[in-house]
């Protein structure tokens, strides 16, 4: 049952979401599909899909969908990649979209990717860059760590795009745009569901690492704080330095907190125990994209730099002038970091009216 | 247990990747096994230390990717196989998923398939799940660490790592999973492994041999490019104290318009 | 003639390469600090199965040649130069002495567990008297009923407090009139009731290695401990020279390797007057020698390697190896710290390191002056290799890759 807003096609965005809370970049991919639908004169359709998730549907029109499909139901209430993609590539079949857009999630990936299976198309995963030429789509998108950019192009129907967050710029949001919900059932039963979510724990800390626009990032020079005295009960050499290096992340933890930054960290800072795999950043962590990375105590070693290298905003503070992050960076310190950092926090708190 | 793992053969990370005439070039860097598939196999042969059985190493490539394979097979996979073709030249992510679904049929009787995260030349990430579908099998994928698996009940269990945090999925076997650095460090080739794979023939296959075609690769690409290089103005804060360096240095933060 | 490498070498290479440069050159600096060896090294380095490397399946080793073993010690000493002590000492001198002296059931009671590593070998043979002139040496071991008793000192002993066994040569026979003839060789369990061990600090480098003194007094240890026969200690104590020089052969390449690597880094890295230093002709220079001395170093170790395998003696082909590798490994090490400069002169870089621990390898494992009057005997005719009661086996690889 498609409804056609416009002459030209449709573009999906699949909204992704946790339990019920839209991610930021959800809307980031609405904003880029409304802006190609635009010029290309077509329309955009968010897909919803979950329980009791209704209420995205209001932000998906005022970012500029023009019809929300919604599955509300109970075997859609956790995420699971196979119920999801069904009904996304049944939803595909019935209304012949030009395109389906996803964020790059751990969700949109993979459901782009089965979707693709489904519908007999191709996958252009991470762009940075859309145009639509001719009916087709051509993205941009990065390779070898983003050493290498590649401008790829998917000949079949609809094409599917998964999008680099940060990559798209903050939407324009208009409160007073509304639009159409059509309400679908799911594609599969419970019982033809090969998976159950039993469990889930959160991650300890605060804004998520991928969706973060600033991060505040720790390296292997956290520890170097002689002077900091551990309590007497930790004797072993290893441990007093990982406990003045917990000093040094709770020390970065207080800047992050007023710059509403998410805490990052390198490779060096992870094996040695400083800190959760969760906030490294680099070639086997995460890339990111923020609009400020603050790198301290970080040398700025090529795996790390993968990780971040798109980063709008460097800024570096370390003790050697050599540290490899400088090149890249916007403005650098050459300093103690644990003289700058609380510095900083102090100054930005007074600008920032924190 | 019957347990397929998937490796590809890559650019060092390290390697300085560039563009001649269009093509990509990694100079002599070495080719070395994808570091996330080293992880997969690292599961792998957790899985089959845990419940017995035998883990085969696939590649799809040409003659050299035998060195991943070796790799492999050096750190403890029971055998390896190649797929070679020339068919395989511009084959897409979903191309490759269904030459590796009809790997896993046609060794039969594999529980579990798995994958690395992604490959760190083409970055797509999608060929795990693309498989898993294919296959018509549970996708697990991300998987930090595996809880439990039952073979008598055909169950597994394991802790995904998303965004969010993590998430505790169950499904039934056969299932495809694929493998995020949490699993653990992977462990070094043994010495007895590095013996057994040096002397070790790899059969290769070719599409026909595996009994399927080349698919039509529906992504190209048409068009590599250098990334733009950023002209980043380097600027050195300085001042007499750490509180001068702060206050200009939050100015000029702030001046640049991110926060 | 075939240069290359099989692909069992190479992988062997790679798996120890990525062992020391990921699990022990992230730490070694603050160890080197300490002046104390990590706790973690011995037991990785037997868990991996590397300190039993190159010894036959069937004695609990890995089965690999003698070129395998060069390899790895190339490979170790990159990361640190302490790491190839460990097989130096454990392997060189004394394991492999094991394969070529001891009885089956010596090779049993203390070759098998070394090459498990579960007991860890070193070697006595210096004094604090006695260094280069071997048979000045004025340790003894007296024979009563079927007992010896040791009374002694060795010093600069590697791995000292740290082994469980050591080969001591000890003199038995005070009287022969060649001071060389009174010398026999020991198979000594450290824990035995007299034995006492400690380290040496305040080294120049190798500071993070382990280096001590052995003390006996009256150390009674059974007549089946002497290894050999009575009298061809000083013979021996040559052969295990022989084996323990060439890793430090192969180290001391990794070593200049090392230095190499991290000037060409830095030069890379680093820029003065407008450009990467790398540019300027002296830098290049310093450059292009470090590679001479890297490639013809290699190859003399192998060469001796490889004629280990053949079963052929090679003391002089490893002396040279020796002698040339640890000279060119200090000269390397200098001029990378000039590469860097200033930063060269801090412990931030690792090349002051790389500096302070080749010095030790000029001095032990035979000075290179003795190296020198080695090679002009030779070379003059004054100098000729008599053949030895026991041999190093040759490499059979169906011997040493049989359970039994």
């Amino acid at each position: 049952m498609a409804t056609r807003h416009s002459m030209g096609g449709k573009i999906f965005v699949y909204v992704d979401h946790f339990k019920g809370k839209p991610l930021p970049a959800s809307w980031e991919v609405v904003g880029a599909a409304r802006k190609i639908a635009g010029e290309n004169g077509m329309s955009v359709s968010a897909l919803v899909l979950g329980q009791g998730v209704e209420r995205i549907a209001q932000p998906a029109f005022q970012y500029g969908a023009g019809e929300v499909l919604l599955a509300d139901d109970a075997s859609l209430a956790d995420y699971r990649p196979e119920p999801y993609a069904a009904l996304i590539s049944k939803l595909a079949k019935d209304s012949q979209p030009e395109a389906i857009f996803f964020p790059t999630s751990t969700r949109g990936r993979e459901l782009a990717a089965m979707a693709a299976i489904d519908l007999d198309t191709g996958v252009i995963p991470d762009v940075i860059e859309i145009e639509h030429e001719g009916g087709k789509f051509t993205a941009t998108r990065p390779i070898y760590a983003g050493k290498l950019l590649a401008k790829v192009t998917c000949s079949a129907k609809p094409a599917l795009l998964t999008l680099r967050v940060r990559a798209f710029g903050k939407p324009d949001k208009d409160i007073g745009r509304s639009g159409d919900i059509t309400k679908v059932s799911p594609a599969l039963n419970e019982d033809q569901i090969a998976t159950k979510v039993v469990d889930y724990a959160p991650t300890e800390g605060r804004v998520s690492l991928g969706d973060a626009a600033v991060i505040v990032s720790g390296g292997r020079g956290l520890s170097n704080n002689p002077s900091l005295q551990p309590p007497a009960d930790i004797t072993d050499e290893k441990q007093k330095e990982i406990w003045r290096a917990q000093q040094g992340f709770k020390m970065l933890g207080e800047l992050a907190e007023v710059l509403g930054a998410a805490v990052g960290a390198s490779r060096a800072a992870v094996d040695a125990g400083y800190i959760p795999y969760a906030h490294q950043v680099g070639q086997t962590g995460k890339v990111v994209s923020p609009d400020l990375y603050i790198a301290c105590g970080i040398s700025g070693a090529i795996q790390h730099l993968a990780g971040m290298r798109t980063a709008k905003v460097v800024v570096a503070i370390n003790k050697d002038s050599d540290a490899p992050i400088f090149k890249l960076a916007r403005f650098g310190v050459v300093g103690d970091l644990y003289e700058v950092i609380p510095a900083l926090t102090k100054a930005f708190k007074e600008r920032l009216h924190k | 247990m019957k347990i397929a793992v998937f490796v590809k053969q890559v650019p060092d990370s390290a390697a300085k990747v560039a563009l001649e005439n269009g093509v990509v070039s990694w100079g002599d860097a070495p080719l070395v096994i994808n570091p996330w598939d080293e992880y997969a196999v690292e599961a792998a042969l957790s899985l089959t230390e845990q419940h017995g059985g035998e883990v085969t190493a696939i590649s799809l490539g040409d003659e050299s990717a035998k060195e991943a394979l070796k790799h492999a097979l050096a750190m403890g996979c029971g055998h390896a196989i190649l797929i070679s073709d020339p068919a395989l030249k511009g084959i897409d992510s979903a191309g490759v998923a269904r030459v590796c679904a009809a790997a896993v049929q046609k060794l039969a009787d594999i529980d579990v398939a798995v994958f690395g995260k992604q490959a760190i030349d083409s970055d797509t990430g999608l060929t795990a799940a693309m498989a898993a579908r294919i296959l018509g099998w549970p996708a697990l994928t991300l998987v930090a660490s595996i809880a439990q698996l039952d073979p008598a009940a055909k169950t597994i269990r394991v802790q995904r790592g998303i965004e969010e945090g993590r998430q505790i999925v169950e499904g039934k076997l056969p299932a495809v999973i694929s493998i995020v650095k949490d699993f653990g460090e992977p462990r070094y080739p043994s010495f007895m492994g590095i013996r057994k794979a040096s002397k070790a023939e790899i059969p290769s296959l070719t599409l026909a041999e595996l009994g399927t075609q080349a698919p039509e690769a529906k992504i190209t690409w048409p068009e590599l490019i250098s990334p733009p290089k950023r002209k980043v103005t380097n600027e050195m804060i300085t001042g007499a104290s750490a509180d001068e360096i702060a206050a200009n240095l939050a100015d000029k933060i702030i001046a640049e318009g991110v926060l | 003639m075939d240069f290359q490498l099989s692909e069992e070498h190479r992988m062997v290479q790679k798996m120890v390469r990525d062992f020391a440069q990921s699990e022990v050159v992230p730490v070694i600096k603050e160890w080197d600090r300490k002046q104390e060896m990590a706790p973690f090294i011995l037991p990785r380095m037997a868990e991996l199965g590397i300190l039993g490397i190159n010894i036959p399946v069937r004695y609990g080793g890995q089965g690999f040649d003698y070129l395998a073993l060069g390899l790895v010690c190339e490979e170790l000493e990159a990361a640190d130069s302490t790491l190839r002590v460990v097989m130096s000492v454990h392997m060189g001198l004394n394991s492999m002495a094991l394969l070529q002296w001891a009885t089956e059931e010596q090779k049993q009671k203390f070759l098998t567990p070394q090459a498990k590593g579960e007991k860890i070998g070193c070697f006595g043979l210096t004094e604090p008297g006695a260094g280069s002139d071997v048979a000045g040496m004025k340790g003894t071991a007296k024979k009563a009923g079927d007992e010896y008793v040791l009374n002694g000192e060795k010093m600069w002993i590697s791995l000292a407090t740290k082994a469980h066994h050591a080969l001591v040569v000890m003199r038995t026979n005070p009287d022969v009139a060649d001071s060389h003839e009174g010398l026999s060789a020991f198979i000594l369990e450290l824990d035995r009731k007299g034995v006492k061990t400690g380290d040496i600090h305040g080294k120049l480098g190798m500071r993070a290695g382990s280096t001590g003194w052995i003390s006996m007094q009256d150390v009674r240890i059974p007549a089946a401990n002497l290894l050999g026969q009575e009298g061809e200690g000083f013979k021996i104590a040559m052969s295990c020279l022989d084996n323990g020089r060439y890793t430090v052969a192969a180290g001391a390449t990794g070593l200049i390797r090392a230095s190499l690597d991290a000037s060409v880094k830095y030069a890379h890295d680093r820029r003065a007057f407008n450009r990467e230093i790398g540019q300027f002709q002296l830098v290049q220079q310093k450059i292009a020698y470090m590679v001479q001395q890297y490639e013809a170093a290699r190859l003399l170790y192998l060469r001796a390697g490889w004629m280990k395998n053949m079963g052929q003696r090679n003391t002089r082909e490893t002396s040279l190896a020796k002698w040339h590798a640890t000279d060119a490994s200090f000269d390397a090490a200098n001029e990378a710290i000039q590469v860097h400069g200033a930063y060269g002169y801090s412990d931030e870089y690792d090349v002051e390191r790389y500096l302070r621990n080749s010095r030790g390898a000029i001095i032990y494992e035979g000075t290179s002056e003795i190296h020198q009057l080695m090679q002009a005997g030779y070379a003059l005719g004054y100098r000729k290799d008599a053949e030895l009661r026991c041999e190093l086996p040759a490499y059979d690889v169906e011997y040493w890759q049989a359970e039994k």
